[in-house]
């Protein structure tokens, strides 16, 4: 059972990298306009000097 | 006079050298909208931002700082065939999306607890039965607290305060029971835990909160929704006003930079924006957005005029006013002031639910506490089995059982185009047995039509209404759109107070009044209604009469006799005259109507009904009608109505049609009636659960297995407010 000095500790970290990641993704507003992403993500061709997001 | 756009009150600088706008943009839907406009505004020269969003329907845009003017942005989009405007976030807007955004936060801090406790957990539940070592499950017992205490501290904080705040104001709501449970929960487990026993609750404490945060969200969504959507709406109205910038020089601004003070510029078919007093000019003003009299008022210097005020025939100048200096406005202000006070504190079904709720649930639980040291058990063992009780009646299912409905139900209302102000709206709204409509603006149409307009041959309409493009005067402005006349008459020539007049191919027309076209004589044999305004035409020899007039919304009758078969009684109050008021109830079939009705009587009646025991839903436009729309039990505002009036009712609808009306009753009922079927599941649990609790073989594997299970239960029951009935008549 020594395996869980391992174990519980990387699940506990990849539990918070999730948390860490939604948290960001919360923060650089990709839920503002979840409509307008679902589309994005099948449009052909994007302007080409778009910039990435807004803050 | 030169006249200027200027939108700089909506520019604000975003970093280095670059500035940036938000439009709120009219008619987008799909992605292909998206990309074209997108592309349309990247393609102008120095815009380092162009992005859509499309479920706030609102453009972002960056330029580099004094290089474009932010009406190049409209004209573009207007060429792309969009309609735009610049938009301010307001205060209650920005609110609701912190609001949001802060329970999205606490929501996704309490899933990653309750999926990590919940992976120390079910190997604790498997090893009490296998052969775990009891330091291996202390081992995880101490890891879920660490992770489960700080979690709830945090995304506990929107029950806590609610909780707090009801409890320091000495009532309580459906958070208090929530925060008792969660606290005791974690404080039991950690007791629990200290002294090596088998069972800790932190897994069901922390799964109760992301329940609740779901419903929470959703909830919240919902409003900031409906919160965009009305910014947008407001913001698309355009509500702009020719200030003077100099004696003799005006600039259009919008009404957000328009301070107490200012002259502004009236001209004749404008809509006021402003409240003020006339300094300068003669006009016929049309007031019955404010008062529901559709006849004209004669204003002069000095006279008062409200925003909303339809400028007829003459230009005035407007001294801009504060709000409340006039003394129509000031009376309304204070009726409208008295009748929310004296709103009955109406108690929301899920406070009521918890009212009787709570006691219940804290009684038996201390019942089970005494009961079990009766019985002979230890005081640490009775303890342990009251906390379970509060645990495994901990208000899960209660808590969801309405938000959701809620949620669900306003996406359906929203569909149909209503927009809800406050959250309990569905539930009075529900209960309305009886409703007073205001005639001007809510029966009728806010705008002016032609309405023997099929008795004219196509071809000297259309004339009518090119020629009536020259003209300034609101009533050819109907005639006009009425045609719709795109190309106006070269050379036609307009008299003041008369009409105007054209040469066209040799023969002379002219529009105006009836002595003007020489057709008195058609105009006295004609019997038209007192609330019509009387236009000729004439074209050589030819006369015409045409009817000018507010018509009524084109559904209307149908929807009274819809709302007539769903028992519900109707009657109008009206201010305009009577007349017009019997006209109006005579078309629809109304037997009950008031006309010259004052907004102190309009309250009374109300007052009258109430006391007979109806719930009253008022449904009005006009200032006249806000202190009533706040005193009714439930109220509706259509989207032209006065800004007062709108900020009051509770529900706003959409477009022309009336349907909306019936719409939204029929979604609040059958909301009404999910909710209440949810409550009952969700008792209906507890009867089932409470039991196994107080017998004391509960263990935290049971409680976290029936609290999802009740909680999923009643989302899904919710689910059903979706498909509210189509056919509304």
């Amino acid at each position: 059972m020594e395996i869980l000095i391992i174990l519980v500790p990387l699940a506990l970290m990849l539990g918070l990298a999730g948390l860490a990641g939604f948290l960001w993704s919360l923060r650089s507003g990709q839920y503002d306009d979840l409509d307008g992403a679902a589309w994005r993500a099948i449009a052909d061709d994007e302007p080409p000097q778009e910039a990435p997001a807004k803050r | 006079m030169q006249i200027t756009r200027d939108f700089s009150h909506y520019v604000r600088t975003a970093g280095e050298g670059v500035q940036h706008i938000d439009l709120a943009v009219e008619g987008v839907h799909c992605a292909g909208c998206m990309a074209k406009i997108e592309r349309g505004l990247s393609a102008i020269p120095d815009v380092t931002l162009a992005r859509v969003n499309l479920t706030d329907r609102r453009v972002a845009l960056e330029w580099k700082q004094g290089t474009l003017d932010p009406s190049r942005f409209i004209d573009r989009l207007a060429e792309l065939g969009y309609k735009a405007y610049p938009y301010e976030t307001e205060s209650a807007e920005a609110t609701e999306v912190a609001g949001s955004r802060f329970l999205l936060r606490c929501l996704g801090v309490a899933a990653f607890a309750t999926l990590n406790v919940m992976m120390l957990s079910i190997p604790v539940w498997s090893g009490n039965v296998s052969d775990m070592l009891p330091e291996q499950r202390d081992f995880f017992h101490w890891l879920s607290a660490l992770i489960a205490l700080p979690a709830a501290a945090y995304a506990g904080q929107p029950f806590f305060r609610s909780a707090w705040r009801a409890l320091s104001n000495k009532t309580t709501n459906m958070d208090v029971p929530i925060s008792i449970g969660v606290c005791l929960a974690l404080g039991m487990s950690v007791v629990e835990t200290i002294h090596h026993a088998e069972h800790a609750y932190f897994d069901a404490a922390i799964m109760l909160l992301t329940f609740l945060l779901v419903g929470r969200f959703l909830d919240q969504n919902t409003r900031r929704r409906t919160r965009a959507v009305a910014g947008n709406l407001a913001a698309l109205k355009a509500e702009t006003a020719a200030k003077f910038v100099g004696p003799d020089e005006i600039s259009q601004v919008p009404v957000a930079a328009i301070h107490p003070g200012d002259i502004v510029l009236l001209r004749p078919g404008e809509r006021c924006a402003v409240d003020g007093t006339v300094i300068e000019g003669r006009s016929e003003i049309d007031q019955s957005l404010i008062t529901g009299e559709t006849l004209y008022v004669t204003a002069g210097r000095g006279t008062p005029v409200y925003a909303g005020s339809m400028n007829i025939s003459g230009t005035l100048r407007v001294r801009v006013s504060a709000a409340s200096e006039a003394t129509l406005l000031a009376e309304i202000t204070r009726l409208l002031d008295n009748a929310l006070q004296a709103r009955s504190r109406y108690m929301r079904l899920a406070d009521r639910a918890s009212r009787l709720y709570a006691p219940v649930v804290h009684a038996t639980a201390l019942l089970t506490v005494l009961g079990w040291v009766i019985a002979g058990a230890s005081w640490h063992d009775a303890i342990v089995t009251g906390v379970a009780v509060l645990i495994i009646t901990c208000p899960c299912a209660l808590g969801l059982a309405i938000p959701t409905v809620q949620t669900v139900a306003s996406g359906a209302m929203f569909k149909s185009g209503v927009l809800l102000n406050s959250g309990d709206a569905i539930e009075r709204l529900a209960e309305a047995d009886h409703i007073i409509f205001d005639k001007t603006g809510t029966l009728t149409l806010p705008d002016l039509a032609v309405t023997n307009a099929a008795e004219i041959s196509t071809d000297i309409f259309e004339l009518a209404g090119r020629l009536a493009l020259s003209s300034n005067h609101a009533v050819a402005a109907a005639v006009a759109q009425a045609a719709g006349a795109r190309s106006p008459i070269v050379g036609a020539v307009e008299e003041a107070g008369q009409g105007v007049r054209a040469v066209v191919e040799g023969v002379e027309i002219r529009l105006g009044r009836p002595s003007f076209c020489g057709a008195e004589a058609l105009a006295g044999g004609v019997n038209l209604d007192a609330e019509a305004s009387i236009v000729a035409f004439s074209k050589g020899t030819e006369k015409f009469i045409l009817s000018v007039r507010q018509g009524l919304r084109p559904d209307a009758q149908a929807v009274i006799a819809a709302l007539k078969a769903r028992n519900i009684g109707i009657e109008i109050l009206s201010g305009d005259r009577e007349p017009a008021v019997r006209a109006a109830a005579h078309a629809l079939g109304i037997a009950e109507w008031r006309a010259g009705v004052t907004p102190a009587d309009k309250i009374a009646r109300i007052e009258e009904l109430k006391r007979r025991g109806a719930r009253v839903l008022m449904v009005g436009d006009g200032m006249n009608d806000a202190p009533s729309l706040a005193a009714a039990h439930v109220s509706m505002s259509p989207i032209s109505a006065a800004h007062l009036s709108q900020a009051t009712a509770d529900l706003v609808f959409l477009g022309r049609p009336l349907a909306p009306v019936v719409a939204a009753i029929d979604s609040a009922r059958k909301a009404l009636h999910l909710m209440r079927q949810n409550l009952w599941l969700a008792i209906g649990y507890n009867v089932l659960a409470v039991p196994i609790a107080i017998s004391g073989v509960v263990t935290p594997l049971i409680a976290a297995a029936a609290m999802s299970g009740s909680s999923i239960l009643v989302m899904l029951n919710s689910l059903r407010a979706c498909s509210a009935s189509r056919k509304i008549v």
